[in-house]
């Protein structure tokens, strides 16, 4: 039998009705393997065994019974930044120390009723503030794909599996669990997705609640699943997404069954390409990629069109002014005194000021600062009220686009995985790494990143499709052809277990 | 746009976050370099151009006014680093 933790998430839902394998068998393979690989790759920040050997057990008696549910017996990784009642909740800040949430998110509350299995909490950046998941309180996530060089020798540099959701990103390439839950503000699903050669999905604003997810930028997060191949993250966000009354901007629309647009062809759609996206600096093999995506979707018979998102280089900018905004406003919460670190000071104010410092990671500050700074009295209108306008042009670019096209073909990151402290001195540089992405966020778009390809050192480079607002079937549609194409890319050469 | 170190005092001193001397002269140039980088959004014309507030059009929710959720004064308190009761605890605020 083929090594379970090999095994597709769609593969393991056949294997478990062919009973083939127990839920419990399959849940034991991904603890061990997690177990084993977590010294090197720190992709959990919590195992919990026992809760899934018993979730495991629960799925087996219901796969007896003929009563399997979506999702029954299925092993996944938990993002930290999802509420997990009675467990680990801390979006790997220190300033959350020992928060166990008594309730559960929507999300993995969907989840669970579908008959999955949680195996932990997934590493991240801390508040899903960061691009290479190295400002975790709980250390770096390290990439399990290696770089090579010209002889075919494995470099020794750790390189980073992208962020914020780098430990569901990192756990899902190395096999150490199905699929995982991620979230994503400006790229945070779909830049690790396209460092560690798996799909990644942010869907349409309001399609997955928001109910129980650690906010960040609240007009712009949006969860997703990060998982092996296209089928199975159509199949995890049939099950992730819901219309919830606990999240306002949730949307009450039917959620439709993905997999069926798996199989349709694309023959006549139309494909934009958007000049905008060749920016500067981005890797020659980034660009080859590109254009072989768009030679594999023409073969298809689907159309190309160059297309203009003439306001694309604005997104960056207006995001780094919206979304430290909100988050400086969100993170007031962070108090020291309902939840979390305390450290105390002589009066309330300074227990507030004593906590936040010790409590906060330097990025996290530098955006809090950032977002007082630029809603601070007279700087309103001149920052947060610019960015806001500027947004209402990225998406009228899209709005306009859709007209001639029905979804748009971009590179997902302009290079692929770096090392470890590459970029993490000099913030601008890290922001830069989700200039091919953010466009999204701020016009509230679904996206995918496909892995469609190896740079010349042997680690993945993804595409990304971008398509109508609630058109994830779209995405997965024309992913599916992708992956078709380009094959699938899981990692090989496992270093660490050697 | 140039942030000098009071500046940066003033902010953190709103964002409730203490900061070392260190930490302030090197927040000076980090956040002087971001801000002249997001300056660049002064190119763009935005006349006559409304703000967005949501990206999707959607109606505001309306819901029966009843009461769905509360009285659980022990989940509240739970999570918190001092607290009496079903209290959390501050250093005295008022004299």
């Amino acid at each position: 039998m083929t090594e379970l933790t090999r095994l597709t998430l769609a593969e393991a839902r056949d294997g478990l009705a062919g009973k083939k394998f127990s839920a419990s068998e399959l849940t034991k393979a991904f603890l061990s393997a997690a177990e084993r690989a977590n010294p090197d790759l720190n992709a959990f920040v919590t195992m919990t065994a026992d809760h899934a050997m018993a979730q495991a057990s629960d799925s087996d008696e219901k796969l007896a019974k003929g009563e399997a549910r979506g999702l029954e017996g299925l092993p996944l990784g938990i993002k930290d930044l999802f509420a997990t009642k009675g467990v680990h909740t801390q979006a790997c800040s220190h300033i959350l120390d020992g928060f166990k949430p008594p309730y559960e998110s929507t999300i993995t509350q969907n989840l669970w009723d579908a008959g999955a299995v949680m195996l932990g909490k997934t590493n991240m950046d801390e508040f899903a503030m960061g691009s290479s998941n190295e400002t975790s309180y709980y250390g770096p996530v390290v990439n399990p794909w290696r770089r090579y060089g010209e002889n075919g020798e494995r470099s020794q540099d750790k390189l980073v599996p992208g962020g914020s959701s780098g430990g569901s990103a990192s756990a899902v390439a190395a096999d150490l669990c199905l699929a995982a839950t991620a979230t994503d503000t400006g790229g945070s699903i779909r830049q690790p997705a396209a460092l560690t050669g798996t799909v990644g999905v942010k869907p349409t604003y309001g399609r997955c609640s928001r109910w129980g997810v650690v906010a960040f930028a609240s007009s712009l997060d949006q969860a997703g699943p990060l998982a092996k191949t296209v089928k199975d993250a159509a199949i995890m966000l049939k099950y992730m997404a819901s219309h919830d009354p606990k999240d306002t901007t949730s949307v009450n629309q039917p959620v439709p069954d993905y997999e069926l647009s798996l199989k349709q062809g694309i023959k006549g759609l139309r494909v934009g390409v958007p000049k905008e996206y060749r920016v500067e600096g981005m890797a020659t093999e980034t660009e080859a990629l590109w254009q072989q995506g768009i030679d594999w979707l023409k073969s298809e018979g689907a159309t190309i069109h160059e297309i203009s998102l003439p306001h694309t280089k604005y997104a960056l900018p207006a995001y780094y002014i919206v979304a430290p905004a909100e988050a400086s406003s969100n993170l007031a919460r962070y108090d020291g005194v309902r939840y979390g670190l305390r450290i105390p000071g002589d009066n309330l104010i300074e227990t507030y000021e004593n906590s936040r410092a010790a409590g906060f990671g330097a990025e996290v500050k530098r955006r809090i600062l950032i977002g007082t700074y630029v809603l601070s009295a007279g700087y309103y209108d001149a920052y947060y009220l610019k960015a806001q306008k500027v947004r209402t042009l990225i998406k009228q670019d899209f709005d306009q686009a859709w007209a001639s096209v029905d979804v748009i073909l971009t590179p997902t990151t302009p290079s692929p995985a770096f090392a470890q402290g590459e970029k993490s001195g000099d913030p601008l540089a890290m922001y830069l790494e989700d200039i091919l992405t953010v466009t999204v966020n701020m016009a509230g778009l679904p996206g995918i990143s496909v892995p469609a390809g190896l740079s010349a050192q042997g680690t993945p480079l993804g595409l990304q499709l971008i398509a109508k607002p609630f058109d994830e079937e779209m995405l997965f549609r024309v992913g599916q052809r992708i992956e078709d194409a380009a094959g699938r890319f899981p990692v090989t050469d496992r270093w660490w277990l050697e | 746009m140039q942030v000098d170190e009071a500046t940066v005092r003033r902010i953190a001193r709103l964002a409730r976050i203490k900061i070392t001397d260190a930490e302030a002269t090197g927040l000076q140039s980090e956040l002087s370099g971001i801000l002249n980088w997001v300056e660049q959004l002064s190119e763009v014309n935005t006349d006559n151009v409304e703000p967005m507030t949501r990206v999707v059009p959607i109606d505001l929710k309306q819901r029966e006014d009843r009461v769905t959720d509360g009285d659980k004064p022990d989940d509240i308190v739970k999570n918190a680093p001092l607290r009496e009761n079903h209290f959390f605890v501050v250093p005295k605020v008022i004299e």
